[in-house]
């Protein structure tokens, strides 16, 4: 870890030093800053609080929330609601990954450039299909509307 | 809001715009419609302070399918526009604000009145009408009112009556409010809790996000009366991280609440002390179940904890704990101004007051709505709903309860929408998902994908819910791919009892729900796919064939156009056929005919 990490790491350090049950919050924050769950941060934690890395894993793993690797620089998350699943996310989310050539088993796509997650429901069921673009809610989506969203992120 | 406006050459005198802004809404656009009212407001000299107040954010008022929708108040008189676009607004101002004359073709239809008419919107009436993150627009309409009330009775008197309103837990299983309080009133403690379940986790469900992103200072307001009834001094929100939103109005509205005194010490000089606290879920479906979400909040893995205790005698830190849903609590502040009778006068004997539905799927109207309990489902979906979203489909079942519910046949249609019924015919209230579906959709698919969901949600504490719902999506897979077997059906039917029977908790006791519920009503369905190989809504891959029905082809190319292996023949004036040796199942020419041509 590099000392600004380090001073980034010792000020969210001094917010949940008293609190009670803040393993959770803790982690939600170390993804704010460096994007993933990155494990040389969890061990600093670990050994500054005296909790085993272990239970942070724990609960890493346990919760969707949690990515325990980099992701792409753009976020692509689609929606798998129920409503969202009857009207046809499935299909578009098929084509997506092989347009963007994301690998079998994998979120993000070989050039780094785009990751693909699933949410179970953002509940903006009445728009479905939805889907979330570097933080933006899409709804109504169609695979021709996604295609040229792509096209325009690659061009800028 | 009275607001003079200084226009040359008009009568406009007072103006107020409303845009909706909750999830649906933004999504649709209305941040830039917002932007585009004060740039064209302010270019044609209708004062920017006027502007800025005018111009108001609300939350959702349900009707999402038209959004952006927009009211425009002007001298008092209310049009409201659907659909509206940024470059609709030029219009708008010119003919209507400035010159008095609507636009009659972007307004709403006759269905926008339709939609609410049959509705009795007692939680919903402000969502869609106040300035979420304003505390003096909810001042305004009596908010705090409840509050203010319960503080001045002794906390046994408030929980009376919630008791007498009949009202229940309108997170799924229905439990009676006030008897929940009153179990934790009577646990004797140093300290206690309340929580609100904002962890809305069902797919196909958004009522919580929509109550707390239209007018979060209900919940708020619940949420003191129930501390104060309870004798709790502190309160959490459990709240999922996928509803930005939601947790940005719900911080504006604490500050709010604690600077006008309504948190914190000795709220309201009645010497009761009560502050909120935000805890943001982590994305965990299990975490809706009281004792996981209690768990997750501790900081730890959100796995449920065996019952009895139960919270209210042992939760939070091992202090009695309330947990009520989101709904649940902006309902109390009414009860408690208005009354519990008023309250038990709407609904049926046993299910009292309305419930929040978010309506969607194949569905005309979509959007959230708030209907008093006993609504037949047949006025929820021809009513409201406007029937089917495509004409020629017919309707084939309702989803309710999310994946803990099932699946309501369309032959019972007349049956009366509260706790009671709906558990009589296999399914449940949940949390309020109402998912239609029509012919087109394949029951043994939409098991397997409920199960495939609370499977890969389940927390694996308990081994039925682990490796028996592993087990049941195993062999709904293979039923969907054509490999099922003639036992299958009832080796899930047994399944599927057990895991209910022998789960820890509500998650693997409402798992198999969907499969059972789909089995007894539309068992045919899955013996299709199991004795002839066929899914008869065509939805299943692996079962379709890809051969052009030479009867239904019109001869359009599209399919040759969309095709990505080249394995369809096509030419103008002739009939598409396709090479079984080169099709690679992708499915693409299933999706762009026009004409449901291709088997």
């Amino acid at each position: 870890m590099t000392p600004q990490e380090i001073k980034k790491c010792e000020k969210l350090l001094e917010k949940y030093y008293s609190e009670e049950g803040s393993t959770i919050s803790i982690l939600q924050d170390v993804q704010n800053e460096f994007g993933y769950i990155r494990e040389d941060v969890v061990k600093w934690f670990s050994e500054k609080l005296n909790i085993p890395a272990s239970v942070f894993y724990g609960i890493a793993t346990f919760y969707a929330q949690f990515y325990l690797k980099p992701r792409g620089k753009n976020i692509i998350t689609a929606c798998c609601g129920t409503a969202c699943h009857v009207k046809g996310s499935g299909t578009i989310i098929e084509r997506l990954r092989n347009d963007l050539k994301i690998p079998e088993g994998e979120d993000t796509s070989r050039d780094g450039k785009f990751t693909l997650e699933r949410v179970a429901c953002v509940g903006a069921c009445s728009i479905a299909p939805v889907f979330i673009v570097n933080n933006k809610v899409y709804g109504k989506m169609t695979t021709d509307r996604i295609k040229e969203m792509i096209k325009s992120i690659e061009k800028a | 809001m009275g607001i003079k406006a200084e226009t040359v050459g008009s009568d406009l005198h007072e103006l107020t715009i409303r845009v909706c802004m909750g999830t649906g809404g933004l999504a649709a656009g209305s941040q830039e419609v917002i932007d585009e009212f004060h740039r064209q407001l302010g270019a044609k000299k209708i004062k920017v302070s006027i502007i800025k107040k005018c111009v108001n954010k609300t939350g959702c008022r349900g009707f999402c399918a038209k959004d952006v929708l927009v009211d425009v108040i002007r001298n008092g008189k209310t049009e409201t526009y659907q659909l509206i676009t940024p470059d609709k607004v030029e219009r708008i101002v010119e003919e209507h604000i400035i010159k008095g004359q609507p636009v009659k073709e972007w307004l709403v239809g006759p269905e926008y009145y339709t939609f609410h008419e049959k509705q009795t919107k007692v939680l919903l009436k402000q969502c869609g009408q106040i300035d979420p993150e304003d505390i003096n627009a909810y001042l305004e309409i009596g908010g705090y009112e409840g509050a203010k009330k319960a503080l001045s009775l002794d906390p046994f008197e408030v929980i009376e009556e919630i008791k007498s309103s009949g009202l229940r837990g309108r997170g799924g299983a229905g439990f009676l409010t006030g008897l929940k309080w009153e179990f934790c009133y009577r646990a004797k403690s140093d300290q206690k809790y309340i929580i609100c379940n904002a962890d809305e986790g069902d797919p196909g469900a958004f009522m919580d996000r929509s109550i707390i992103e239209g007018n979060p200072h209900s919940v708020i307001e619940g949420m003191i009366i129930g501390g104060y009834a309870i004798g709790a001094t502190q309160g959490y929100v459990y709240i999922r991280a996928e509803y930005p939103l939601a947790i940005k109005r719900l911080k504006i509205a604490l500050e709010q609440a604690r600077a006008k005194g309504f948190l914190g010490k000795n709220i309201l000089r009645s010497g009761f002390d009560f502050d909120i606290r935000i805890k943001e879920g982590a994305g965990a479906f299990v975490c809706g179940e009281e004792t996981a979400l209690i768990a997750s909040i501790e900081g730890e893995r959100g796995q449920p904890r065996a019952k009895p205790p139960f919270p209210v005698v042992k939760g939070l830190w091992g202090k009695p704990t309330v947990i009520n849903n989101v709904e649940t609590l902006a309902n109390v502040p009414l009860i408690i101004t208005k009354g519990a009778s008023w309250f038990a006068s709407i609904g049926t004997k046993k299910s009292r007051g309305t419930k929040v539905f978010a309506l969607t799927g194949k569905i005309k109207n979509t959007g959230l709505i708030e209907v008093p309990m006993g609504i037949t489902l047949r006025e929820i979906i021809y009513d409201i709903g406007g029937g089917m979203e495509k004409p020629n489909r017919k309707l084939k079942a309702v989803q309710t309860g999310g994946p803990s519910g099932g699946c309501i046949p369309a032959s019972l249609i007349d049956m009366p929408v509260d706790y009671e019924s709906l558990i009589r015919v296999g399914s449940m209230m949940g949390s309020g998902g109402m998912v239609v579906m029509d012919d087109s959709t394949c029951m043994v698919e939409m098991a397997k994908f409920f199960l495939s969901f609370t499977q890969k949600e389940s927390c694996g504490k308990c081994v039925p819910c682990r490796i028996g719902t592993k087990r049941m999506l195993e062999i709904l897979t293979r039923i969907t791919e054509g490999k099922g077997r003639e036992s299958d059906i009832d080796l899930l039917i047994e399944l599927g009892t057990d895991i209910k029977l022998s789960s820890l908790c509500g998650l693997g006791q409402s798992a198999p729900n969907p499969v059972l519920s789909t089995i007894n009503y539309f068992r045919e369905e899955y013996e299709s796919h199991i004795k002839e190989g066929i899914c008869p809504a065509r939805v299943c891959k692996a079962l379709r064939q890809y051969v052009v029905s030479p009867e239904l082809c019109k001869m359009c190319g599209k399919c040759f156009k969309v095709c990505p292996s080249g394995a369809i023949a096509w030419e103008k004036k002739k009939k598409a056929e396709i090479d079984k040796n080169k099709c690679i199942k992708c499915g693409a020419c299933y999706d762009a005919c026009p004409f449901d041509a291709i088997l």
